[in-house]
C-alpha cells in the first residue's frame, strides 16, 4: 500500500515536471493574474484600505491551489480514457491507494506551487515573517488537500474532460470568486451573501488572509476559518477515496 | 478445482442493464495452455474478458481462477495474474524504465526484488536496450512489449490478452507470442479478432450471441466442418442452390450472395459445376475449413468483424487458396 501511494504519486510529480508547457503554465498564470489585476485596480480599487496588490495577493494563492488541483485531477480522466488506470485497478493494491496517491500527487504540486509564489510576496510590499510563512503554509497545505480531494472526486465521476471543464465554469470558478479571493463580499444581495457563507472557499481564503496578512477584514474569526479549512480538507479526502473504492461496471470501460 | 485447470467457468451471464452479453457461459482453462475468445462484436467475448481480469463485477454463475473463487477472492487472483488491455496500459510520457518501476511498486516490490523483476522482464520481452526510452518515441510492437513486460513483472500464472495484437503487423504480434510462449507454465487467455492468431492457440472458444457456439482444438473445430468447402459467388444464388440440390445430391446453402457446400468430395463437383453453371459464377472458391466457416457452420452467420481501425480491413480479407 505504502509503495503503490508513492509510486502514484511520484507519477503525478514526475508527469507536472516534464510537461514543459504545463510547468511554465502553472508558474507564469498567477504572476500573470496579480500583475495584470493588481496594475490595473491598483488606483481605482482599495478593499479596507489596502492597496490591492495585497489584497489579491493572498487570493492568487488560493487560485493556485484550485488551478492545480484542477489540471492534476483531471488526468484521472484520461488515465481512465487511455487504460492507466485499468491497470491500476487490475493490480492487487487497495483502491484507497488510488485516491490517496492521486490526491496526495495534486496536492503536492498544488502546495509546491502556492508556495514559490508565496517567496515573491517581499516583491509585492508585503514583509514575510518567518512564523506567518509557516503559518501559511500550513494553511495552503489544507487548503490543497481539500480542493485537490474535490477536483479528484469530480474528475472520477466524470466521463469527459469536456465535462470536466463544464464542472469547472459552473462550479468551481463560482467557488473562488465568491471565496472573496478575488473581491470583498460585503452588503451583497442576499444570495451571494448565503453562498459565500455555504462556500467552504470562503474559509480557506479566510484562514490564509489570517495567517498571512495577521489581519483579514470581512472574514470570520481565524479559529472560524480553521475549523472550516479542516473540515472542507477531511471531507473532500474522505469523499475522494469514498467514490473510489465503489466498484461499478464504468471502471471496465 | 483440480491442479490441471488455471480457470474454471459455469454458468457465466452477465447484463449491461437489460441488455444480456453473456448467456451462460462455461469452459475450462488448462494449466499452461493458450486458450482463445474468438466471436464477432458483440459476442460477448470482450464482457468475458473484463469478469475474468477482475475489472467488471461479477453477476451470475462461478468462476475459479487459479484456485480462487472469483467472486470473493478477487485480491488474491490479482496478485497472479497479468493483464493487457486493449487500450495501452502504460504511460506514453514515462519511460520504459518508470513504468515497469511503478508495475513494480504497485505489486508492493522494493530494493533488490524490484530491480532483479525489472531487469527480468525488460529481458524476457527484449527490452533491455530500450529501457531509458519514452514509450511515446515506441512502435506501436515494441509498446506493446513494454505492457507484455509490465504484466511479467508480477511473475504471473495467468495473463489475459485482450485483442493484444490489434494494430501490429504480423512481424511485431509473432514477436509478441514468442515472448510469452517462452514463458514457463504460463496459462494465456486471450481475445482476438483475427483468425491466423485464434489458429495457433492450444484451444478455442468461439462465442455469439453471449453463448458458446464451439470449443475445441483448432484442427479439431476445422476438421469437424469436414472435407472442403466449395462457395460458389453468383447474383441468383437461391436459385442456384435449388438447382445444385436437384442436379448432384448435395446440401447446398446460401449465405449472403454465395452459395456453399461442405463435404468430403466436393472438390470432385468442381468440373461438373463448372460445365453446367459456369455462364452464372461469378467465382468459384475451394477451401479448406477455416475457424470463419466453424463459425458459419455453427451459427449460420458469417464472421464479420467491423474493425475499428480501417488499416486493418486489409488484413481481414479471406485469403484461402
Amino acid at each position: 500500500m505504502r509503495r503503490a501511494v508513492y509510486a502514484l504519486w511520484h507519477r503525478e510529480i514526475i508527469r507536472f515536471v516534464r510537461d514543459r508547457s504545463r510547468l511554465t503554465g502553472s508558474l507564469m498564470q498567477p504572476v500573470i493574474f496579480w500583475l495584470m489585476f493588481s496594475g490595473a485596480l491598483h488606483g481605482s480599487f482599495k478593499p479596507y484600505g489596502m492597496d490591492y496588490g495585497v489584497y489579491f495577493f493572498t487570493g492568487t494563492l488560493a487560485m493556485i491551489t484550485l488551478f492545480t488541483a484542477i489540471f492534476s485531477t483531471i488526468t484521472v480522466i484520461e488515465d481512465r480514457k487511455e487504460g492507466f488506470l485499468q491497470g491500476v485497478l487490475v493490480s492487487p493494491v487497495p483502491r484507497s491507494a488510488i485516491a490517496l496517491g492521486k490526491i496526495l500527487g495534486g496536492s503536492t504540486l498544488a502546495l509546491g506551487l502556492a508556495v514559490i509564489f508565496l517567496l515573491l510576496a517581499p516583491f509585492t510590499g508585503i514583509e514575510l515573517e518567518l512564523d506567518r510563512v509557516l503559518m501559511s503554509i500550513g494553511v495552503l497545505a489544507l487548503l490543497s488537500i481539500a480542493v485537490t480531494g474535490l477536483g479528484f472526486t469530480l474528475a472520477w465521476l466524470m466521463d469527459s474532460t469536456a465535462g470536466y471543464h463544464g464542472i469547472m465554469m459552473l462550479f468551481l470558478m463560482p467557488m473562488l470568486l465568491m471565496s472573496g479571493a478575488f473581491f470583498p463580499i460585503e452588503d451583497a444581495h442576499w444570495l451571494i451573501s448565503w453562498v459565500r457563507h455555504v462556500n467552504p472557499m470562503t474559509y480557506g481564503v479566510g484562514a490564509l488572509r489570517h495567517a498571512l496578512q495577521g489581519s483579514a477584514p470581512g472574514c470570520p474569526t481565524f479559529a472560524v476559518c480553521m475549523i472550516g479549512t479542516v473540515i472542507f480538507a477531511t471531507a473532500m479526502f474522505a469523499l475522494g477515496t469514498f467514490v473510489v473504492t465503489r466498484r461499478s461496471s464504468r471502471d471496465a470501460t | 478445482m483440480s491442479e490441471t485447470h488455471a480457470v474454471t467457468a459455469a454458468d457465466v451471464a452477465f447484463a449491461y442493464g437489460e441488455r444480456a452479453a453473456l448467456r451462460g457461459v462455461s469452459f475450462a482453462v488448462e494449466a499452461g495452455a493458450s486458450f482463445g475468445f474468438v466471436g464477432p462484436n458483440g459476442s460477448g467475448k470482450s464482457t468475458l474478458f473484463k469478469l475474468l481480469s477482475t475489472i467488471l463485477p461479477q453477476q451470475a454463475g462461478s468462476i475459479t481462477m487459479l484456485g480462487h473463487d472469483l467472486l470473493r477472492e478477487s485480491a488474491a487472483i490479482r496478485r497472479r495474474i497479468g493483464v493487457v488491455f486493449q487500450s495501452p496500459a502504460v504511460d506514453k510520457n514515462l519511460t520504459v524504465l518508470e513504468n515497469l518501476r511503478y508495475a513494480g511498486l504497485l505489486l508492493n516490490l522494493g530494493g533488490k526484488e524490484l530491480k532483479m523483476r525489472i531487469d527480468e522482464a525488460l529481458a524476457a520481452a527484449v527490452l533491455t536496450d530500450r529501457r531509458a526510452d519514452p514509450v511515446a518515441e515506441l512502435s506501436g510492437g515494441l509498446r506493446r512489449r513494454v505492457e507484455i513486460a509490465k504484466c511479467l513483472m508480477a511473475r504471473p500464472d495467468l495473463v489475459l490478452l485482450d485483442e493484444a495484437s490489434t494494430g501490429l503487423d504480423p512481424a511485431a504480434r509473432r514477436e509478441m507470442w514468442k515472448v510469452l510462449r517462452a514463458q514457463d507454465n504460463l496459462t494465456i487467455l486471450f481475445t482476438t479478432h483475427l483468425m491466423e492468431e485464434a489458429a495457433e492457440a492450444d484451444r478455442l472458444m468461439l462465442l455469439d450471441e453471449g453463448q458458446v457456439v464451439a470449443s475445441g482444438r483448432p484442427g479439431e473445430l476445422m476438421e469437424e466442418v469436414g472435407g472442403q468447402v466449395l462457395e460458389i459467388e453468383t447474383v441468383e444464388a437461391a436459385a442456384l442452390v435449388a438447382e445444385l440440390r436437384d442436379a448432384f445430391q448435395v446440401d447446398a446453402v446460401q449465405v449472403d450472395q454465395t452459395v456453399r457446400i461442405e463435404g468430403e468430395t466436393v472438390q470432385e463437383l468442381v468440373p461438373e459445376v463448372m460445365k453446367r453453371f459456369g455462364d452464372r459464377i461469378r467465382r468459384l472458391h475451394l477451401a479448406h475449413p477455416s475457424l470463419e466457416d466453424v463459425f458459419l457452420h455453427r451459427t449460420g452467420k458469417r464472421f464479420v468483424v467491423q474493425d475499428p481501425e480501417p488499416d486493418l480491413k486489409k488484413k481481414k480479407k479471406r485469403r484461402r487458396s
